[in-house]
């Protein structure tokens, strides 16, 4: 570790560097400055200090980061609720185990909460190797502080040499702090993670531009290795009930007091409209012409055990919430099959539905580019079209 | 109270270009826009000073022609604007693009909050909100799509959450950094007034020298991650239109979808 050495005689107290450090690393103990462990080795109050007292131990401040070959494992950050472990912390599970079957390494866990344990059995049975978990009431919920620092904690004890998060809300909150801290690459969105033969590099690569172009990324110097992947972009893996491994507990060294932010409230959507967990969704565009009319779209949702999605066109005209709206401006998903019903398909919906792997086309209009990418098309008024396909649906899946 | 909105600019277009030596994107040629969740964390912060009092700083990192975003943030209202613009900054990742805005805001000084949007559309990474908030050592909220009260003087401010499956109302500490959602305002247009006001205005450019940064921090050296290989993915085909009556093609096109094995 690199260090911040602080010259006792020197220091004045003026607290230049007090106020200088981003990190509120540095604290007045009597009339000299200390540094906390909050410290980057940034090197801001280095060079602000009027008097030379800091100076940051040299050798260090030369590598970017890391000794990299200290750092070994692959790690799958899991998120869960109520007990429950996201689907998509499963799936990076069995995409975790390929990566480090292919470096020769184990599989490990991070669980972060309050009273989890049996979560962490679960996620051996899913093929870790280790669940490095750290419990306490702190914990209870998601928040940035208290989980960036029990994940720092636990990085920073045991340096994984890559970590793979689930690109929810949460697992990009979680990631981006954590990988700011660190001092190290985090790429986002990642459709395909492989390890380089000859350089054993983790090759992350993502769309960008709303998937009109691919990038694959590296992060060679700086350790761990991140990334975040999107729900069901791998498969899930099959469960082993009888797979054995360990489970390495860390206390998490903050309380409540350390934690800046503090959770009133949590209101469940009435309506579920998961459009990132959804296999099947619905969506209506400007075509439905009403927010009555929805009510056949998600007639058809509900048949096939899908939500409700919708273009820009019909959230803006007021007919149906924005936490439905898929597009540039709305959510990205990525369902087994989307059923895009008056949707004519611009550029931004298509941003945030083109990879889904079925896509089903309704639309009155044969010009429509919606079905330039669609699977299937049907040129058809969806006033007729979709209930007809709730009906035989209905009758074919025997509801 | 101190508010200030980090911004971007993006290409309008989805014909992007990819600069084959250097493999970052070539913005020059391209229609650029201000990044449309940006505008909204514009128009947040606008709406936050004229309800609790303030001033509203805005700022960009890009090259020279990113002072257009500038000038549109003006023109609706802001009170403050700077480019921070330095060859040095090019192929900036998201910890550099972090790293630099957040020593700006260090030097606007004596900021209560920061609006960013959720993510920009080009990228579309949502890292570099998270990345200003952790360099800046400040708390950070994001996804917010309500603001429900802002208390200066206790140092408090409560907001809605939108996560997959609800809404999260937390309170935080000031100062906080927050990202913000489609959902959360209308933005305005900007007065004539305005757009004359914007038209005149010089506006500051803030290189590396100005903000004191590290250069081993900045721009591509800074970064920890690199852009390897950039391609343009297969196009997605058009699929099967299916012809004829649809007492024919509904269940033609049920048995295709039930092949998938999805449907339960």
């Amino acid at each position: 570790m690199a260090r911040l050495l602080i010259d006792e005689e020197a220091c004045t107290g003026c607290e230049a560097c007090v106020e200088e450090c981003p990190y509120g690393a540095l604290e007045m103990k009597g009339d000299v400055v200390t540094v906390n462990e909050k410290c980057t080795f940034c090197g801001a109050c280095v060079d602000i200090c009027p008097v030379d007292a800091l100076t940051l131990e040299k050798e260090e401040k030369e590598a970017p980061g890391v000794d990299i070959s200290e750092y070994k494992d692959v790690w799958v950050f899991i998120e869960h609720k109520g007990g429950k472990i996201a689907n998509v912390s499963l799936e990076l599970l069995g995409e975790g185990r390929k990566l480090a079957d292919a470096l020769g390494c184990k599989l490990s866990g991070m669980l972060l909460g309050n009273e989890v344990e049996s979560c962490a059995q679960e996620v051996i049975t899913y093929g870790a190797d280790t669940v490095y978990l750290t419990e306490s009431p702190v914990l209870g919920h998601y928040r940035t502080d208290s989980y960036a620092t029990g994940a720092l904690n636990l990085i920073n004890k045991y340096k994984p040499e890559i970590v793979i998060f689930g690109a929810t809300t949460q697992g990009r909150d979680f990631a981006g702090t954590v990988a700011t801290k660190i001092y190290t690459g985090l790429t986002a969105d990642c459709t395909g993670l492989d390890i380089d033969p000859e350089t054993k590099l983790l090759r992350q690569t993502r769309p960008a531009f709303g998937g009109n172009i691919m990038a694959t990324i590296l992060c060679k110097k700086h350790r761990p290795q991140m990334s975040t992947v999107r729900p069901k972009v791998f498969p899930m893996p099959g469960k082993d009930d009888s797979r054995k491994g360990e489970i390495i507990l860390e206390p998490l060294p903050i309380g409540e007091d350390d934690v800046r932010t503090k959770i009133l409230d949590f209101v469940q959507e009435a309506e579920t409209v998961n459009l990132a967990d959804a296999e099947v969704i619905v969506s209506g565009g400007r075509g439905v012409g009403g927010s009555d009319n929805f009510a056949i779209i998600r007639e058809l949702a509900d048949v096939l055990g899908g939500a409700v999605g919708a273009s820009r066109a019909a959230v803006d005209a007021g007919w149906i919430p924005y936490e439905h709206q898929v597009g540039q401006t709305g959510r990205t998903v990525r369902p087994k099959i989307y059923i895009a019903c008056g949707i004519s398909g611009s550029i931004q919906h298509q941003a945030g539905m083109k990879t889904s792997d079925i896509i089903v086309a309704i639309n009155k209009d044969p010009e429509a580019p919606i079905f330039k990418i669609a699977t299937y098309g049907v040129v058809a008024d969806l006033f007729q079209a979709v209930p007809m396909l709730a009906r035989e649906f209905r009758k074919r899946l025997a509801k | 109270m101190k508010i200030v909105a980090c911004i971007k600019q993006v290409p309008d277009t989805t014909d992007v270009r990819i600069d084959p030596e250097t493999r970052t994107l070539v913005r020059e040629g391209v229609e650029s826009i201000t990044n449309p969740f940006d505008e909204y964390a514009v128009e947040e912060a606008l709406l936050t000073k004229e309800k609790y009092g303030g001033e509203v700083h805005v700022v960009t990192m890009g090259p020279p022609q990113a002072v257009e975003v500038l000038k549109n943030a003006l023109a609706v209202g802001a009170d403050y604007v700077y480019l921070i613009s330095d060859s040095a900054f090019a192929g900036s990742d998201t910890w550099a693009t972090a790293y630099t805005l957040a020593q700006a805001i260090k030097k606007i000084g004596g900021v209560d909050l920061v609006v960013c949007g959720k993510q920009a559309i080009d990228g579309d990474t949502a890292q570099v909100g998270p990345g200003v908030a952790t360099q800046l050592g400040i708390p950070q909220l994001t996804y917010v799509s309500k603001v429900r009260e802002v208390d200066v003087e206790k140092g408090s401010v409560v907001v809605e959450r939108m996560l997959e499956d609800g809404k999260e109302v937390v309170q935080s500490s000031l100062p906080v950094l927050i990202t913000v959602v489609k959902d959360i305002n209308e933005p305005r247009l900007p007065s004539l007034l305005g757009i004359k006001k914007a038209a005149k205005a010089e506006i500051p450019t803030w290189t590396v020298e100005d903000l004191a940064l590290d250069k081993a921090k900045c721009g591509l050296e800074g970064s920890p991650t690199e852009v390897v290989r950039v391609f343009t993915p297969e196009p997605r085909g058009g699929g099967e239109i299916l012809e004829g009556e649809m007492t024919d093609t509904i269940p033609l096109l049920i048995d295709k979808l039930m092949e998938a094995k999805v449907l339960k």
